[in-house]
């Protein structure tokens, strides 16, 4: 099949966050909603003008998520997408929507999320509630205690014993994603922390401390998209599509092929191999950090560095600002933001770094930048990379 | 005290839970293909053959992951803390979820060789579980 009319004729035209952080006052509903406002005005369209909605929600009433929210907000769409891979969902709807604007399906696609995942659970993060019995495949882990990070635990531990990774090493990410939050006004967490304040938090799941996790918040954000062409009419500078890719490996995490490589392997390849660029070409990374083994796990992935190297990567502050390898650069959903699903928020932010309007974290010259999306738990990953038009 | 959340058997997995009950610990190997699969299926994950047999499993498992967790992702689990959430390589291939027990969970490492138990939760579910070998 040819891409030639797919990569680099297809723009990032508006891009937004909703109310993020505790917001009890707002349905996520509203925050989806109220998110795509922002970024169709910031484009310079309405909601009249869309005609592909890609959402999913996994929380209750979210069912039949993309008519559900075309309905919310009186649009009614001819191309439609629910695709529900978990947090990745939304950097992999990029790949969907530039497909469908490639071919015509569609001319301007609203990519839109919203989450009250602290509100849910009544401003606390622990369990929304208890179910007492398990359906399908997920009855040969439910019983056993399995839960998100635990998952994440298990693949943070066997990454330790094959390569001699440290929790000094994961505490880099944690540390120096907090530092570019202190950049951003907007972050929940701003306040410095240390290695030793990681590795003194409390232990959550071994190997990994509560400092290794990432928030727990309410947020919206939206995306959108349309052709170069009619991009470069509109309000804002447009940012390319130069590349993408997606994958999944597998549901549960005792099913995942090996413990240690993500499906970003191959999304990473992929979106590599259609962009045409090379990894020293990425200018500023969006990596989706639920946990900071994520982070290291989707590095060695992607191919920053070989497999088993993430733990001496990310060593002496090299993500941080001021590092050569700015990752994460509003704060993440380590500190920044965190709503059970995250994709969108690293799609936001690589579209503000290249078109330069990041104020204090703005990585000077960010022209190439990469967002990797992970979902369920390391099963499934979109990557994206992005360009200056 | 809140239960753990139990396994609702169906189609692919009623066998297997019936055997768990007894005390068994049973895997499916494909009639056509002659791997094994875990978790039970209704097709071979392998090569999609429905030809699927029951058979009675060694029993035998190395530790391929594990994490002492110390909060509870669900009440059930509240009172267990902390426990041992682990991946096991059975010795026919396959990998399982399971809890180490009958040790200390501090004292779990990966590689280290576990042998079936079992834990009757109710009357009606039995899980089967892993202990130092």
């Amino acid at each position: 099949m040819d891409l030639n009319n797919l990569y680099r004729k297809v723009a990032i035209a508006g891009v937004a966050e909703s109310d993020i952080g505790r917001v009890p006052h707002k349905s996520k509903f509203q925050l989806s909603a109220e998110a795509s406002k922002k970024a169709l005005d910031e484009a310079g369209l309405t909601k009249d003008d869309v005609d592909g909605v890609f959402t999913t929600i996994i929380t209750e009433g979210g069912e039949f998520s993309s008519m559900l929210m075309a309905e919310y907000m009186g649009i009614k769409p001819r191309y439609t997408d629910s695709t529900s891979i978990g947090g990745s969902s939304f950097v992999a709807y990029v790949e969907h929507a530039a497909m469908a604007i490639a071919t015509g399906l569609c001319n301007v696609a609203l990519i839109c999320h919203g989450s009250t995942n602290i509100s849910d659970r009544g401003g606390k993060a622990g369990p929304v509630s208890g179910k007492e019995t398990v359906f399908g495949p997920a009855q040969f882990e439910e019983p056993y205690g399995v839960s998100t990070v635990g998952s994440y635990a298990l693949a943070a531990q066997r990454h330790m014993h094959e390569y001699g990774t440290t929790s000094e090493q994961l505490a880099e990410i944690a540390v120096a994603t907090r530092k570019w939050a202190s950049l951003n006004p907007l972050a929940r967490m701003r306040d410095p922390i240390t290695i030793e304040d990681v590795l003194n938090s409390r232990m959550i799941a071994s190997p990994l401390h509560l400092l290794d996790c990432c928030l727990v918040t309410d947020a919206g954000g939206a995306v959108v998209l349309t052709s170069m062409e009619r991009a470069r009419d509109l309000k804002k500078r447009p940012v390319s599509v130069l590349g993408t890719g997606e994958a999944h490996t597998h549901r549960m995490i005792s099913q995942m092929p090996d413990l240690t490589e993500t499906a970003a392997k191959i999304s990473g390849r992929l979106a590599f191999e259609r962009a045409g660029v090379s990894h020293a070409d990425i200018d500023v990374a969006e990596i989706y950090d639920s946990f900071t083994i994520t982070v290291l796990l989707t590095l060695e992935s992607l191919g920053f560095c070989k497999k088993g190297e993430g733990g001496a990567f990310v060593e002496n502050q090299r993500t941080a600002p001021g590092g050569d390898f700015p990752m994460n650069t509003q704060g993440g959903a380590l500190s920044y933001t965190h709503p059970g699903m995250f994709g969108i928020f690293t799609v936001i932010e690589a579209v503000r770094q290249l078109r330069g309007e990041c104020g204090p974290r703005q990585v000077g010259g960010a022209e190439v930048a990469l967002a990797n999306g992970t979902g369920g738990v390391l099963s499934s990953t979109g990557t994206i990379i992005l360009g200056r038009e | 005290m809140s239960q753990i959340p139990l396994p609702k058997p169906y189609q692919d997995t009623e066998p297997y839970w019936q055997a768990a009950k007894e005390h068994r610990f049973v895997l499916q190997k494909c009639g056509d293909c002659g791997q094994h699969q875990f978790y039970p299926r209704g097709v071979c994950s392998h090569c999609l053959s429905s030809n699927l047999e029951w058979e009675e499993a060694s029993g035998n498992a190395t530790v391929y992951s594990y994490s002492v967790n110390y909060r509870a992702g669900h009440p059930g689990f509240a009172a267990k803390t902390p426990f041992v959430l682990a991946i096991v390589e059975l010795a026919e291939g396959p990998r399982m979820m399971t809890n180490i027990v009958d040790c200390d969970p501090e004292s779990v490492r990966i590689g280290m060789p576990v042998k079936i138990c079992f834990d009757d939760v109710t009357e009606d579910v039995t899980l089967p579980m892993f202990k130092p070998a």
